[in-house]
């Protein structure tokens, strides 16, 4: 196995008026490609804004950040999205989907994308894998919660990709629902042979993954193998 | 898929649930393109068949007139003239109808020879056009046979003449519809305007020769070769050439004046353009975002919603160009009282082509504004719903695109104006508007800030912090509602201004009526007659025509020759009408020197002049002028100057004789009187008329009416064109307030989820809207305050007379109209339950 992510003495502040805000100080991580970890802690420990900066949604103020052994700061804005667009699946806890394209329109959008034809196929298996074989011209509106974040799952593995970010999947679904979701997520993730790193307050969701790293006011404070038999895969 | 072809399915897609969301940014495309190509259309129609139908308007290939005979001097010139003649005296006059025992005042027109040339004079029964040229006869104006009842065969006196009228003339050569209705035109032959008795010393009599020539002569180098001479001699020359040129100088105004509305809807459009899309890009963040994050490029971000709006925008000018056409055939209908020629329906590829170039440029500059901030939007926003994205780096792209339609501009209106120094102006103008918009809107924000008492009530505390609280709108929208204020105000100040000034003259208190060409032998008779009818006589004086001979030691001849001349040439060429007294009259106030009497016949003469004229001819205190009175030279000397007003109807004269010099020269009388109703007036009038027919009777109560009864039309017309504005600032209003609602609509669900009132959800946006609305309107009143000034003293040279309750009506209409759209706006917030609302919204 070989790094898919590696983290070095990473730090981010925002300027609040006058003052300046650390939310990370000096983080340290390295993932290793089809590991699937769990990042936790309570509030405004800085869970989601090192996801964004793993994922190349920002940048940070000091420390670096290799992806599939590259490094992100130097590239560019449409670099940094052809790496996501290629490379990166996402799910948000508030499922994010366009809502003026159907649940079809929305599954092959990443594949459309990097101008791949005949994306329909593939996004119809993937979501006929995820139940939705007869939701498929519908409009998000027209979907359940639940459903909408099978639309998202399905869109989040189209590219195939190396590296998946989940943020807080279930946190909008109710116990079932959030259970089938959370079930479909890492059976997709076996399938594809992907490295899983969802963001979560929820212990038992932390649980089903291979490693948790617990923040708390921007640092570290605990990075440790989950026992294997929690684990989904 | 290449990669426009994805751009553009994902352009299609994703407009499919928003396509509503588009309709303000449509509309504002639609009207401000339909009032360019209706207005330029109906412009460019108007320019092609004035100059298609110069030779008819014109009668003939020269005319020569003057306001006194021809001397035999130019009478030779203009007879060595190859091909046909004719002669034409016009004056105003007063006729009396025997069939209904009425009077009116009308323009005589006597002609002698096969005139017009060109074109006919257009007649019911068409061959009345040949036979009112035989006998005691006379073709008479169509509005006034419909007024009088009058039929073929009926009679009208002029003068002391009776003429049958052998038919209706539904054309005049050269006459402009709406000045029949001030003095209807009467035609008759030259061999009957003796007999009237109208020619009298001190008439006001126009004489004008037409000739036609042969094709290969060219009139127009000789006219330039003769003009000097011609025009020293007080003669006016007028061929083809000139009468295009001056028909298109007249109708200037009329075409500055739809400019100006083309210019105010096409402004306006723009901030319904720039607000619609800014609202539009809003709404669309989350969408753009996660496109972002799912590795759509910025670019390619920009370039999605880029594709919609062009695509959209595209439709919308083609749409406005359609609905232009159809608009433009209303103008000829609407103006064809005004024009002298009848303009038809016919589509101007040019209009067409301009409204096309224009329309799509302003549609990509003014959504390029909002459409750029498109790349900068982060993916991160899928993660959190505040981010900053405004970086400190200035964006020079946004920079640069401020730059092109301060280009696009400024060429436009060169174009339109044709004059560069106006398009400059006119946007330096715009520029300087929205900065003060901009900085008075930060002034206030800033203010507000610091200023809210901690003590007010929790819903005025709450509406008046909207206003400064992050994200809020506030500068957007006073810049836009300012803006569209400022312009829409400028142009109904500036309607209100061309109206009042038209109508200038009130019959109130003032004289209502002049009598003149009195001969002085008729006088004393004259005042016996009015004072039987019981009307004062409020100014009786004699009037000398004479001419300028030269001044401060030169001869006329040798000024003209001068090219270093700075005296006007209607100052030097003019037949001065002159009166002679010893007193200052109520309307001119003594500015230098003061009137010196002449008591010797070996006194020094010493003149006053008015202050415009003694300007006009360059002269000063104590300079010498030479005047020719018929035929005798008199020297007199500049004695003082006088400010003349000329706010009501009496007699004003530029050059005031002192008594005892001109008591023997040939002279005529005027007289002014006030009638107190309008049956005293038409009695009085028909009695004069009566007893002296060769008297001139200037009724300035029935100039008035009809001047009224034009200016309800022009008033139409304004108002018709002045509907284009007020839609397409109706649309910025819409959009402006709409960009407040997407800020507002999340805070208010908040406060209704927590328990907070229908009425103080109303109450908090009632106060938002009414500060918004206030504000706007004062710094957009104040705008068009002084752009309208500017315009008026510089461009229209016009007194700054506003009408007060057009400035306060809109300003109240705006702060209403801000107040129930920003209610309107919340509706769905108070009757709703919170769910329901955020559901429909973030559908």
């Amino acid at each position: 196995m070989s790094p898919i992510l590696e983290v070095d003495h990473l730090s981010m502040s925002y300027k609040s008026g006058s003052n300046e805000l650390t939310v990370l100080h000096d983080i340290n991580i390295i993932i290793q490609e089809g590991e699937t970890v769990a990042i936790t802690g309570p509030s405004g420990s800085g869970k989601t804004t090192l996801m964004g900066l793993c994922a190349a949604l920002d940048n940070p103020t000091s420390g670096n950040i290799k992806l599939l052994g590259s490094l992100i700061q130097p590239l560019s804005e449409d670099q940094r999205a052809q790496l996501r667009n290629k490379n990166i699946g996402f799910i948000f806890q508030n499922f994010q989907l366009l809502p003026s394209l159907t649940a079809l329109e929305n599954v092959m959008l990443p594949l459309e994308l990097q101008g791949i034809k005949g994306a329909d196929q593939d996004a119809k298996q993937l979501l006929e894998r995820v139940g939705l074989k007869d939701r498929m011209t519908h409009y998000p509106t027209q979907l359940s919660g639940g459903e909408q974040q099978r639309v998202a799952l399905a869109r989040a593995f189209i590219n195939k990709p190396k590296i998946l970010f989940a943020d807080e999947p279930t946190g909008n679904l109710d116990g079932d629902t959030g259970a089938t979701v959370e079930s479909l997520m890492f059976d997709l993730n076996k399938d594809f042979g992907t490295t899983l790193i969802i963001v979560t307050h929820n212990p038992e969701l932390a649980a089903k993954t291979g490693r948790t790293i617990q923040l708390k006011s921007g640092h570290i404070v605990s990075d440790a193998k989950n026992s294997p038999q929690n684990t989904t895969n | 898929m290449n990669r426009f072809s994805f751009l553009w399915n994902i352009a299609i897609r994703d407009s499919r649930k928003n396509r509503s969301k588009l309709l303000l940014f449509m509309s504002s495309i639609i009207l401000g393109v339909a009032a360019l190509v209706a207005i330029n259309s109906f412009n460019y129609n108007l320019r092609k068949e004035i100059n298609k139908e110069a030779a008819t308007l014109l009668g003939a290939d020269l005319a020569a007139s003057s306001n006194r005979p021809m001397d035999s001097t130019m009478m030779t010139i203009l007879d060595s003239l190859p091909g046909e003649r004719a002669r034409e005296m016009e004056m105003m006059s007063m006729s009396y109808i025997p069939k209904t025992d009425e009077t009116q005042f009308v323009r005589l027109k006597a002609i002698e020879g096969d005139f017009p040339f060109y074109g006919k004079i257009k007649t019911i029964p068409a061959e009345a056009a040949q036979t009112y040229k035989k006998g005691v006869s006379a073709l008479v104006d169509e509005s006034l046979m419909i007024q009088h009842n009058l039929r073929e065969g009926d009679s009208i006196k002029v003068g002391t003449t009776t003429f049958e009228i052998k038919g209706k003339l539904s054309g005049a050569i050269g006459s402009v519809g709406a000045m029949s209705t001030v003095a209807p035109v009467i035609y008759i032959n030259m061999s009957e305007i003796d007999s009237t008795g109208l020619i009298q010393p001190g008439s006001l009599i126009n004489y004008a020769y037409y000739y036609k020539v042969p094709e290969s002569f060219d009139m127009d180098t000789w006219k330039a070769v003769r003009k000097p001479q011609f025009r020293s001699d007080n003669v006016r020359l007028e061929t083809i050439e000139d009468r295009k040129e001056n028909l298109n100088r007249a109708f200037s105004f009329l075409n500055y004046f739809l400019n100006l509305v083309a210019i105010v809807a096409l402004l306006l459009g723009c901030l319904g353009v720039a607000s619609s899309v800014l609202i539009y890009v809003k709404s669309k963040t989350n969408s753009i975002a996660l496109l972002r994050c799912l590795g759509m490029k910025p670019w390619d971000a920009f370039l999605v919603y880029f594709i919609q709006i062009t695509f959209l925008g595209t439709i919308g000018v083609v749409i406005g160009i359609i609905a232009g056409v159809i608009i433009q055939s209303a103008l000829p209908v609407l103006m064809k009282d005004f024009l002298p020629v009848s303009v038809e329906m016919a589509v101007s590829p040019r209009a067409i082509f301009e409204g096309l170039i224009v329309g799509l440029s302003v549609t990509t500059l003014f959504s390029l504004i909002p459409l750029v901030s498109i790349r900068n939007i982060s993916p991160l926003r899928t993660l959190r719903v505040a981010v900053d994205e405004e970086s400190d780096k200035r964006d020079w792209l946004k920079i640069g695109l401020y730059g092109a339609i301060v280009v696009v501009l400024t060429i436009y209106l060169w174009v339109l104006t044709s004059s560069i120094l106006a398009a400059i102006g006119f946007v330096a103008g715009i520029v300087v508007s929205y900065l003060l918009l901009s900085g008075f809107a930060y002034l206030v924000v800033k203010l507000l800030k610091n200023s809210i008492p901690s003590g007010a009530d929790f819903v005025v505390k709450q509406g008046l912090s909207n206003l400064f609280r992050p994200d809020n709108q506030t500068q957007t929208i006073m810049v836009t509602l300012g803006m569209g204020t400022a312009v829409l105000t400028t142009l109904l100040i500036l309607q209100s201004i061309l109206l009042n000034n038209v109508a200038l003259m009130d019959s109130g208190k003032q004289p209502n009526m002049i009598l003149y060409g009195i001969e002085t032998n008729q006088m004393s008779e004259l005042k016996t007659l009015t004072e039987s009818f019981q009307l004062p006589i409020l100014q009786q004086v004699p009037v000398v025509t004479m001419k300028i001979d030269g001044w401060q030691g030169k001869s006329k001849a040798q000024w003209l020759a001068d090219s270093t001349m700075t005296a006007e040439k209607w100052a030097v060429n003019r037949e001065a009408r002159v009166t002679y007294r010893d007193t200052i009259s109520e309307d001119e106030t003594l500015v230098e020197g003061s009137l010196k009497p002449y008591k010797n016949p070996n006194d020094t003469i010493f003149v006053s002049l008015g202050t415009t004229f003694a300007e006009a001819l360059n002269v000063q205190l104590g300079d010498e002028i030479v005047f020719n009175v018929q035929g005798t030279r008199v020297v007199t000397y500049v004695g003082s100057l006088r400010e003349i007003e000329f706010r009501n109807l009496s007699t004003r004269f530029f050059i005031v004789f002192p008594g005892g010099v001109l008591e023997q020269a040939p002279q005529f009388q005027v007289l002014v009187t006030k009638t107190p109703d309008n049956v005293t007036m038409a009695n009085y009038r028909g009695a004069v008329v009566k007893a002296f027919p060769n008297v001139s009777v200037i009724d300035l109560t029935s100039i008035l009416q009809s001047v009224n009864d034009i200016l309800k039309k022009v008033s139409f017309i304004i108002q018709f064109m002045a509907i284009f504005s007020l839609l397409t600032g109706l649309i910025v209003l819409i959009s402006s307030l709409t960009l407040s609602k997407y800020q507002r609509l999340k805070e208010s669900i908040l406060l209704r989820t927590i328990g907070a009132s229908r009425a103080q959800i109303f109450k908090i946006n009632a106060t938002e809207y009414t500060f918004l609305g206030v504000l706007s309107a004062l710094t957009g009143l104040g705008i068009a305050l002084i752009s309208s000034f500017i315009l008026t003293k510089v461009q229209l040279k016009l007194d700054f007379d506003i009408s007060w309750w057009i400035v306060g009506s809109i300003g109240l209409g705006l702060i209403l109209i801000t107040i129930v759209i920003g209610m309107f706006n919340s509706r769905d917030v108070v009757s709703n339950p919170p769910l329901e609302v955020l559901r429909k919204e973030n559908g």
